[in-house]
């Protein structure tokens, strides 16, 4: 760990305005930040701790929810109108991590964890462009177990680790953002980048910017919603796939369907393709698997990760089918 | 109560330092004044509460809070495993909340109130849980086993709480006390020697689960 300056902000202004170009950083839980330091694979000269910032969680006039950045995974987990009205955003959260870690662990920070790629990781014997850009992709070729098969490019094809990103991804939330040159929001959906040939920016905020709140729309859908994560073991472990759903049958036609897919790209993955097919369409298993196969149908796996095609259409239809079953 | 002050500084101690954190007041004071350009602004003074006790100290600011309670504070019960939170060794208990020492800086502690294993019970005077570990046998090697502890009193206590978890069926309905739910809570704590069972049992025990 490189040595590093370090003051507290009570919110966004006092944390922009400590900002001294692009060797700072905010730090949230430091689940992740504070490890990747420790690796040298961060290095910020200068840390602002923004865990001072809003923990509240409030409803908003229209039945939505902001989300302050500072709400630790824990507590947003255990409120109850996440549990009554989101439970596909409490249960990806709760399929993440450990106890320790989501008691720490910030919203905003959670949306702003790097990818844990081994390559990535291994600053002293791989390749890694997100890394080093330019300096190859080690992955590639390498154990590719738990890789990307949508989205990647020949310069990295490195997964975003978050359960709870993949929630918000269905639930089309939006991103309060403020920064130097004032406030905006931006949907979840459009905050994280595919790799391309810049793979060393996993998002489109500017250094300076900063999460202050996460948004959630109205949305009484979101009762009939869950989250399914496959991995190796049954806890404590990334996702090999994981699924985000959200379902609303009416007489035996599907009315409105949202999925996010995790483990398979460098972002939370929206599976638009999937939902145009199944919009309007009867609620059989016939019509869930050609959304998932039409989803799918982009995936370029690797030799290593080639099972997570099936494995993301099965786990797909089953998640659909279970809540068309408790419609 | 400042309890830096007049550490012996040991070859371990010289080690550590020369590696990553650097020192604590009285003892290396001297030291961070003289160096040179701006190591100042990367050491800072932070106060917190570690089982009861309040501490002032002023560390570099790269010192996680595992290093502060182990190398500073010379509480070694808390346990260094894999340093990258992923074997639960280094567990404590800050303002209620279990988490990683290791994944934390001790910087961002300021006024909050620590408890690690050294401030449940004692020889003589154990914790409900510490005295059921050992009568469930929770333990082989037994350095898994402060952090094991610290987040079983936690899991009960989250259980308490109604904080659902990966395996909670019903996420509206209070949270009950079942061996599943505590498997899960518990999958941040490895255990190399694989005495898991026994301290599923252990949990139990404490927990007044039925068999």
């Amino acid at each position: 760990m490189i040595p590093f300056s370090y003051s507290r902000a009570t919110d966004a202004n006092g944390a922009i305005e400590q900002v001294a170009g692009n060797h700072t950083k905010y730090l949230g839980g430091g689940t992740n930040l504070v490890d990747l330091m420790r690796e040298n694979i961060e290095r910020p000269t200068a840390l602002v701790d923004v865990t001072g910032l809003s923990n509240e969680i409030t409803e908003t006039p229209d039945g939505g929810l902001i989300i302050g950045a500072a709400v630790r995974n824990t507590a947003l987990a255990s409120h109850p109108i996440v549990r009554a009205r989101y439970p596909v955003l409490c249960r990806a959260i709760l399929a993440g991590a450990s106890a320790q870690i989501r008691n720490m662990a910030t919203v905003g920070g959670n949306i702003l964890q790097r990818t844990r790629c081994s390559y990535f990781y291994d600053a002293a014997g791989s390749n890694c462009n997100k890394r080093t850009l330019g300096e190859g992709c080690d992955a590639i070729g390498g154990f590719a177990r738990y890789h990307a098969i949508l989205g990647a490019s020949p310069s990295c094809i490195a997964t975003h680790p978050s359960d709870m990103c993949v929630a918000l991804a269905a639930l089309d939330a939006v991103v309060l953002v403020d920064g130097i040159h004032g406030e905006r929001r931006l949907a979840l959906n459009d905050l994280h980048r595919l790799p391309g040939d810049r793979p060393d920016v996993d998002t489109v905020l500017e250094p300076d910017e900063l999460i202050t709140a996460v948004e959630l729309p109205q949305f009484s859908l979101a009762s009939r919603s869950t989250y399914r994560k496959v991995r190796d073991r049954s806890s404590y472990a990334f996702a090999l796939v994981s699924v985000a759903a959200i379902l609303n049958v009416k007489d035996g036609l599907i009315a409105d369907a949202r999925i996010g897919l995790g483990g398979v790209a460098h972002k939370p993955w929206r599976a638009r393709k999937a939902e145009a097919i199944l919009r309007g369409g009867p609620a059989t298993i016939a019509q869930f698997e050609a959304a998932a196969g039409a989803e799918l149908a982009d995936a370029q796996p690797l030799q290593d990760n080639v099972f997570k095609v099936e494995l993301a259409r099965r786990t797909i239809v089953a998640v659909l089918e279970d809540l068309r079953d408790t419609q | 109560m400042q309890t830096s002050t007049h550490l012996e500084i040991s070859r371990r101690d010289l080690l550590i330092s020369s590696a990553a954190t650097v020192a604590v007041t009285g003892v290396a004071g001297g030291a961070i004044a003289q160096s040179a350009g701006n190591d100042m602004v990367q050491t800072s003074k932070v106060s917190f509460i570690v089982n009861g006790d309040i501490h002032n100290m002023k560390l570099d600011n790269r010192t996680t809070l595992l290093d502060a309670l182990r190398e500073h504070l010379h509480l070694t019960g808390t346990k260094k495993g894999c340093d990258h939170g992923q074997c639960g060794a280094c567990t404590v208990i800050v303002d209620g909340r279990r988490l990683n020492a290791c994944l934390t800086l001790a910087i961002m502690q300021e006024g909050r109130r620590v408890t690690t294993i050294e401030g449940l019970g004692k020889p003589g005077d154990l914790h409900p849980m510490q005295a059921a570990f050992i009568k469930h046998d929770g333990f082989q090697c037994g350095y898994c086993t402060p952090g094991q502890i610290c987040s079983s009193v936690a899991v009960l206590e989250e259980i308490g709480a109604n904080i659902p978890s990966h395996v909670t069926a019903d996420l509206t309905s209070p949270v009950a006390l079942t061996a599943a739910e505590v498997r899960e809570r518990m999958s941040g704590n490895i255990c190399r020697c694989g005495a898991y069972s026994n301290i599923i049992d252990a949990i139990s025990d404490v927990g007044g689960m039925k068999a």
